[in-house]
């Protein structure tokens, strides 16, 4: 499954690979014409949409392939660098790079296929790019603030648009294709030539167009694997399906004493309410981050018993059915939630009258565990919580 | 093969591009990327030139904690090394070696370097606030359907078409 970095391709090997990928990288850049600032600029002035044909098609179709190398379980999209969202460091750096565009004619990796040719005025930008670095960090103190301000995530356009990833994957394509027609007219106007498409390819470009909206409308029913298994998983009928391994709060509380080196407690309630009721050696996974590589290991190391406990028993077993649904063995449901394990447990009173044999044995079980929860509680918040430090794939210039 | 100095078919460049970035993602869970190189030859170079300096200034030292290897052992350099490579071998086959000024028609040479230095030194300063380039936050971050990738592209083509009017003269 990718990506292959690290697992299967080592850091030292992927030096090699870079190389490869850009001499991939500069070989097409060059051949698109992104050598030459005169044809860049000229998607500004309307006589030349290189660019944008080039530029739209690949990032639609490394789109498509990610999409659909994710559905197929080929790709681990929660691995993927995604850039993360820093709303106005975004904004106000992609206008000056829109400024800087138009002024020098290059961007910086069209800079270096121009520079690779020859193109003087590629080296002069090459140096300019250089210089901007140095005011960057010379000024850094200065820029910091807006460098590292309004962040808001790893976010991606379909969630922050409301839409599903085909819906928006789809509006992508045609999109693409509206831009490729229109710019095609804009063209033809102002270089007033009469026909753009030769005819001997129209019949190509009469395909490359079936293709792509047949391709957007694969990618509009190619649900992302993480939306569909959390959906699925929040259907009750789909939960009715689905049997649950339960544990009694009496056997996780005697677990718990009994520091069973198999138990795994898998507390999947948000972060804060672990933090303020976290049990013995409890980790927090929540449903929406079991799918994050990070917890991969944990997850399939093997004799061990999965507890996932949540407020209520509905919740856990909506996390265990996203578990099972990822493949995590060995899960049990926390039969009642957290609110019966607290009413039996932590706050156990015995009853005003006590029966058989058995409820005795359990009452008896329970005033001794009760305090003795508590204090493993109370001396696990002295100590410092299970995180996993990953180091997530870094990316982006 | 005829020998021809055309260029590609764009659609076809366009999805040969898109499966490169593909391979890249698929293989290094990264995207392509290119002033990320310029950051790193930047930082070597003031580390060597002027070290005290770097120690002592925080973009510097941030950037050492991020990175404890050399600067230039990232492989965003790598992938530049081979986008020379690869642009060179492109331009050989094609026959557009040369050393030439490439310039609007009404533009001395000395005009179009400095403005192509100008624009070199903003596209390197927003490429900082932007976390990347065309190349890295733009393109990639448009492939792997990030907000801040969507952001950066549309910040950086609409402000183009917004001032385009006022620089005409240098293209046109």
């Amino acid at each position: 499954m990718g990506p292959l970095v690290p697992e299967v391709i080592g850091n030292e090997l992927n030096y090699i690979v870079a190389l490869l990928i850009g001499i991939a990288f500069g070989f097409v850049l060059e051949q698109a014409g992104f050598s030459s600032s005169r044809k860049l600029a000229g998607v500004f002035y309307g006589y030349d949409f290189t660019v944008l044909r080039v530029f739209f098609t690949a990032a639609v179709t490394a789109m498509a392939g990610s999409i659909l190398l994710a559905y197929l379980g080929l790709l681990d999209m929660e691995m993927i660098y995604i850039n993360p969202t820093y709303l106005w460091a975004a904004i106000v750096g992609g206008a000056i790079m829109g400024v800087g565009f138009i002024i020098g004619g290059f961007c910086p990796g069209t800079s270096v296929a121009g520079a690779a040719i020859g193109k003087i005025d590629a080296w002069f930008f090459l140096g300019g790019t250089l210089l901007g670095v140095l005011v960057f960090a010379e000024g850094y103190t200065a820029f910091e603030g807006l460098y590292k301000g309004s962040y808001l995530g790893d976010l991606r356009v379909f969630n922050s648009l409301g839409m599903t990833q085909g819906a928006f994957a789809l509006f992508l394509v045609l999109a693409a294709l509206g831009a490729f027609y229109a710019t095609d007219w804009i063209e033809r106007k102002v270089t007033h030539r009469a026909e753009k498409i030769p005819t001997r390819l129209r019949k190509q470009y009469t395909l490359f167009t079936g293709a792509a909206v047949a391709i957007g409308v694969l990618l509009l029913f190619t649900p992302d694997r993480k939306s569909a298994i959390l959906a699925q998983a929040s259907d009750d009928a789909y939960l009715q399906t689905q049997a649950s391994r339960m544990m009694t709060s009496d056997e996780l509380a005697y677990r718990l004493l009994d520091q069973d080196p198999e138990l795994q407690v898998i507390d999947v309630r948000s972060a804060d309410r672990y933090d303020k009721l976290t049990l013995p050696g409890a980790v927090n996974i929540t449903a929406e981050t079991m799918f994050s590589k990070e917890w991969n290991t944990m997850l399939a190391a093997r004799n061990k018993r999965r507890v996932l406990i949540a407020d209520t028993e509905r919740d856990a077993r909506r996390a265990d059915a996203v578990a099972q649904a990822l493949g995590v063995e060995n899960t049990f449901v926390l039969q009642g939630g957290l609110a019966e394990f607290e009413a039996s447990i932590l706050r156990y009173r015995s009853p005003a009258s006590i029966g058989d044999d058995q409820t005795a044995d359990t009452d008896r079980f329970r005033l001794r565990a009760s305090p003795a929860i508590a204090k493993l509680i109370a001396d696990a918040k002295n100590k410092p919580k299970v995180v996993k430090i990953v180091k997530k794939i870094a990316g982006g210039c | 093969m005829e020998k021809s100095t055309t260029y590609m078919n764009p659609y076809l460049a366009g999805f040969l591009l898109g499966l490169v970035l593909l391979a890249t993602i698929y293989v290094t869970g990264r995207g392509l990327g290119a002033s990320g190189a310029m950051k790193s030859v930047l930082i070597s170079g003031v580390e060597t030139v002027a070290p005290a300096h770097a120690s002592g200034a925080k973009f510097y030292t941030e950037y050492t904690n991020e990175h404890p290897e050399s600067p230039l052992k990232s492989w965003l350099v790598f992938e530049v090394v081979g986008v020379i490579i690869g642009g060179f071998l492109s331009g050989l086959i094609s026959d557009r070696l040369g050393f030439t000024v490439e310039k609007g028609p009404r533009v001395r040479s000395g005009v179009r370097l400095a403005m192509a230095s100008l624009g070199g030194l903003l596209f390197g300063l927003g490429a900082q606030f932007a976390r990347g380039c065309t190349s890295g936050a733009a393109l990639s971050g448009m492939a792997v359907l990030s907000t801040g990738g969507f952001i950066t592209m549309l910040a950086i083509f609409g402000t183009g078409y917004v001032v385009a009017y006022f620089f005409r003269k240098f293209w046109i």
